[in-house]
């Protein structure tokens, strides 16, 4: 398993998690949102290769109201 | 018109979606104000929120723009300004680099060196800043689309403290002035188009308003009341009365004073003494 922090909050992954395990396992939807990996965005078409190691921090985004 | 970086709005009202109690209201609101443009902030998925803000904005025939809210670094604002444009596919971006987390206002070393970074990635940067004048046109300088001056901190509703150093913003900008935060009520919006603004960004005073849609209404008429207003030219502030009606031929309908037997008055005694 990898242990990582997935919007805050700690998660195991399997071994062979990848960004989109990591969105999937959110229950997040596949449009609309944006993610980041130790700070660093990560394109959407990159999210099935882009390997999620442990200790690393996701974090999920997506819009939400705001603004001035 | 407002026209920002080869985009042409038909409303000079840009719509923060902050503070609504509901996405229904927002909704209305937002039809309401006539604005064709609206922030939304990047937060952590909530898979168990109701609705999404996008199709509800895109719904009401509204563009998105979305902000750094919250960053205080120009680090995290610039990464938040790349998930923005990640997940909503645009590379417009509102900067905000906060300093100070009582006032909210801007951190201007953080913002400047986050519109350089933004800028150089491609980004059409749309700057929140304070209301200095040297400090706008550092950003214009730079290559900001806008600038966005505050008239007072966010969510205060204060108004335009400094309606001065707005106004020398105004003067010397060639990109367009739009007021962002610290509009409070419709006279707010009308003052911010009367010193020459190309636009104003609101939410709170709208969202937080008892009647939203009533409000949005509202700043959309200030809004097009003080570009008239403007556009007609204001006359000149005195410092005593100038007579409206023409003094030629006005009546005398009083009997001088030899004849007159009314008791006297000190508005007649005034009157003598002129």
């Amino acid at each position: 398993m990898t242990a990582v922090t997935l919007n805050g909050e700690a998660h195991e992954l399997p071994d062979d998690a990848t960004v989109e395990t990591a969105v999937r396992a959110l229950g997040a939807p596949d449009d609309g949102v944006a993610v980041a990996v130790d700070g660093e965005v990560v394109p959407r078409g990159e999210w099935a290769r882009t390997d999620v190691r442990e200790g690393q921090q996701v974090e999920v985004l997506r819009a939400v109201q705001g603004g001035a | 018109m407002l026209e920002i970086a080869g985009r042409r709005f038909g409303s000079r009202l840009i719509l923060g979606t902050g503070g609504f109690r509901s996405l229904e209201v927002m909704a209305e609101a937002a039809r309401e104000s006539g604005a064709e443009l609206a922030t939304v902030a990047m937060r952590r998925v909530d898979p168990n929120a109701r609705g999404s803000i996008v199709e509800v904005l895109q719904d009401a025939g509204l563009d998105i723009l979305p902000n750094t809210a919250g960053c205080f670094t120009a680090r995290d604002a610039v990464t938040t300004a790349r998930l923005a444009r990640e997940a909503l596919g645009t590379d417009w971006v509102k900067l905000e680099v906060i300093g100070d987390d009582r006032t909210l206002l801007p951190d201007p070393a953080e913002l400047l060196e986050a519109t350089e970074t933004l800028l150089a990635d491609g980004f059409t940067v749309l700057p929140y800043t304070s209301d200095d004048p040297v400090l706008a046109r550092r950003l214009e300088d730079a290559g900001c689309a806008a600038v966005m001056p505050l008239g007072s901190p966010i969510g205060s509703g204060m108004g335009i403290n400094n309606p001065y150093n707005l106004r020398l913003i105004v003067e010397a900008a060639r990109v367009p002035v739009v007021l962002d935060a610290g509009i409070g009520t419709a006279s707010d919006a009308v003052l911010a188009m009367e010193l020459g603004c190309d636009g104003i960004l609101l939410a709170s005073a709208i969202s937080r308003a008892a009647d939203p849609p009533a409000m949005a209404r509202a700043m959309r008429k200030a809004v097009e009341a003080g570009v008239e207003a403007r556009r007609a030219g204001r006359i000149p502030r005195r410092h005593y009365a100038r007579a409206s009606s023409p003094e030629e031929g006005l009546a005398e309908l009083e009997r001088s004073e030899q004849e007159a037997h009314v008791p006297d008055t000190p508005l007649a005694a005034a009157r003598r003494s002129r």
